[in-house]
């Protein structure tokens, strides 16, 4: 299997949907000639035309709401955010419009559109850039919400959104980028809503999604490597629609959770997650809760600082040492 | 008091006859008819809207559109049924009688029952008709330029040679999301009609009092997109040739433009209003006495012996036992079910047979 970058899978997802459907068109800040401001959608616009590959000026309210628009009458429009933090600005088309516009019609128009980006800090970019928005997208029923972790989840993902009738809001990770994996060519399609148990464990579930589930399974090696702690680690990979089954099936097995992820804790996924556990499996927990998540405030720029404010291999470890206490 | 912006580009042109108007001086008595009764059929409808809503069955807001029936009845009379489109916003009963949506599908909306057009989720404010190139009815105040502006850019994209018309009300001009559209319009050359219907007061705002410069549509100038202005918009005529206009330089050539009507509506913002904070009582009785948009079309029609005082009579019954009958159609039109309050969010949970994902859509 050939093995390519987080970014590339991106691209390739991209590529094999633009020549699958005419309907699809990627758009976007910079995403053409520029070659994306990351680089994700580099050479499309040579191998597509304009019509297909769609420069944007800075105006995320217009473009976003022009998505929906087109999406009523059949088109798929791909927007890629430069930063995901830039939804905020076109909050009203996303939540007030594309959320809503089925329901508010009775079923009878759907809007088909993804919004991609990366959302995640430690670049040191400073907090309006640095938003991790999973929960504030996910609280509107109607909106998706997908959460890549590996290159072979961000294609595979990423082609189920693109299909998908329904809006969804496909985040990223800018550090992530960067990082390799097996990668099948061609159709590889990972249904949304479907965690992913990436290393089998005995002792306690450590269960999140993006980067920090990647920080998990490397704190997970370090906890049997030195504590003979054997670690489930699950992946999200999808937060609406949200696999439910998975989580519980490894609640019930090892009776100790660990909930990580990048975002703030107040009101975050693992908040949610948190109550779905003690709703469902309450007589298999044998500790309480605990999480890892961003310490809570806005992001810090200072590098060093900005290390310590983001869950961590450390931070998880010891977490999971208290857990199990 | 109010300063009235400079004169537009037609207005000083005393020999603009619209009624000679190539779009209206080819109307047979029949086509005249129809716009008439087309607003005639609009005005009953809201009264009766007014009524219900006095009498508790209507909740929320009601925004009425008495005063500025002939911008509905216009537009929508020289739209291309098939490849033209309409958005506009929260004030949307003219437009969706203007489409051909049936009174008792609206009434019922309104009444938040089932039979409504939007199935009772969207209320007074979000109707929604796609089989008629009706997109809605939209509660945020310039929140569905975006909107029409992506419905142009669709035809675009697909070949299809149409044309948008977006509405927003004169409040709606000063919201960011307007003008990127504006300028994404102009920039990518989309077929879209910005159409301001300027009722002269944002809610309890007058237009002095929220809007800077000359007139709303002169601001096309800045995108370097054409725009007109109707002086006279309850002038039926005047508003189709300038909206036909419009329209064509939309289908033709793929140029977007800002068209201000004038007008002026008589109720409040929405009924909930006090409507007598910003505006004198004479100031309405003058208009409606000087400017009716449906007086002006049935003494016009009167001249030309196309109406006479039976067919008024008439035809003003028809709308009045319509009205009436949507309200009772509404009245006994059952109310959507506990389970209807999750249908219709996800697209996938309504067409179970072809869901590709898994999971919890749900958390309750």
């Amino acid at each position: 299997m050939p093995v390519i970058t987080y970014r590339e899978a991106l691209r390739h997802a991209m590529a094999e949907e633009l020549d699958r459907d005419p309907n699809v068109v990627i758009m976007g800040e910079e995403i053409g000639q520029f070659h994306g401001a990351y680089k994700v959608t580099e050479g499309l616009l040579a191998k597509y035309g304009p019509k297909r590959i769609v420069d944007t000026p800075i105006s995320e309210a217009a473009f976003i709401g022009l998505g929906v628009g087109a999406s009523m009458l059949g088109l798929r429009p791909v927007i890629e955010l430069m930063f995901f933090s830039f939804y905020s600005v076109a909050f009203d088309q996303i939540f007030n419009n594309a959320a809503n516009m089925r329901y508010m019609s009775g079923g009878l128009v759907h809007c088909p559109l993804v919004i991609r980006g990366p959302a995640n800090g430690g670049t040191n970019v400073g907090a309006t850039h640095s938003h991790t928005p999973e929960s504030i997208a996910a609280y509107h029923p109607g909106i998706k919400v997908v959460v890549p972790s590996t290159p072979a989840d961000a294609k595979g993902l990423l082609k189920s959104a693109i299909r998908d009738n329904d809006p969804v809001m496909f985040m990223e990770n800018t550090i992530l980028y960067g990082e390799t994996g097996e990668v099948p060519d061609g159709e590889h399609l990972v249904p949304l809503g479907l965690a992913r148990v990436i290393r089998e464990g005995t002792h306690l579930s450590i269960i999140g999604h993006g980067r920090a589930i990647q920080m998990a399974v490397k704190a997970a090696a370090i906890l049997e490597e030195k504590h003979n702690i054997r670690a489930e680690v699950v992946d999200l990979r999808s937060i609406r629609p949200l696999d439910e089954e998975t989580v519980l099936a490894s609640v019930r097995k090892t009776n100790r959770v660990l909930l990580v992820e990048e975002a703030k804790p107040f009101c975050s996924v693992s908040a949610m997650l948190a109550c779905i556990i003690q709703e469902k499996a309450f007589d298999h927990l044998d500790a309480p809760i605990r999480r890892v998540t961003s310490v809570d405030s806005p992001a810090i720029y200072s590098p060093p600082l900005e290390k310590i404010q983001l869950p961590s291999v450390d931070r998880i470890r010891a977490a999971a040492l208290e857990t199990l206490k | 008091m109010s300063k009235k912006p400079p004169s537009t580009k037609n207005a000083p042109n005393y020999a603009y006859d619209a009624r000679r108007a190539t779009i209206n001086a080819r109307l047979d008595g029949g086509e005249q008819l129809a716009l008439y009764r087309v607003m005639v059929r609009i005005r009953r409808f809201e009264e009766r809207c007014l009524r219900a809503y006095q009498q508790g069955k209507i909740g929320g807001f009601l925004h009425l559109y008495i005063g500025q029936e002939s911008l509905a009845a216009g537009c929508c009379s020289v739209m291309d049924r098939k490849t033209d489109h309409i958005i506009t916003a929260y004030r949307d009963h003219g437009h969706a009688i203007g489409v051909g949506m049936s009174m008792n599908e609206l009434m019922a909306e309104n009444f938040g029952k089932y039979t409504g057009c939007s199935k009772g989720k969207g209320g007074s404010m979000h109707y929604f008709d796609p089989t008629r190139n009706f997109w809605g009815g939209h509660g945020i105040v310039g929140g569905q330029i975006p909107l029409g502006l992506g419905l142009a850019y669709a035809l675009k994209y697909r070949g299809i040679k149409g044309a948008c018309m977006a509405f927003m009300g004169d409040g709606a001009v000063n919201q960011g999301a307007v003008h990127e559209s504006y300028n994404l319009a102009a920039l990518w050359d989309l077929p879209v009609v910005f159409i301001i219907e300027n009722n002269g007061y944002s809610m309890g705002t007058s237009q002095e009092r929220s809007s800077a410069g000359p007139s709303l549509a002169q601001r096309a100038e800045g995108y370097g997109m054409n725009w007109d202005i109707a002086d006279n918009g309850h002038d039926v005529y005047e508003v189709r040739d300038k909206v036909d206009r419009a329209l064509r330089l939309a289908r033709d050539e793929s140029k977007p433009s800002i068209l201000e009507i004038r007008t002026y509506r008589y109720r409040g913002h929405s009924v909930a209003d006090p409507d007598s904070t910003y505006r004198e009582k004479a100031e309405i009785e003058e208009y409606k006495r000087t400017k009716d948009p449906i007086m002006a079309l049935q003494n016009s029609l009167v001249v030309e012996r196309v109406l006479t005082d039976e067919l008024i009579k008439k035809i003003d019954a028809a709308a009045r036992a319509e009205a009436e009958t949507s309200a009772l159609f509404a009245e006994q039109s059952p109310f959507p079910t506990p389970e209807d309050i999750k249908k219709d969010v996800y697209w996938e949970v309504d067409n179970p047979a072809d869901r590709k994902s898994v999971g919890s859509l749900f958390f309750d």
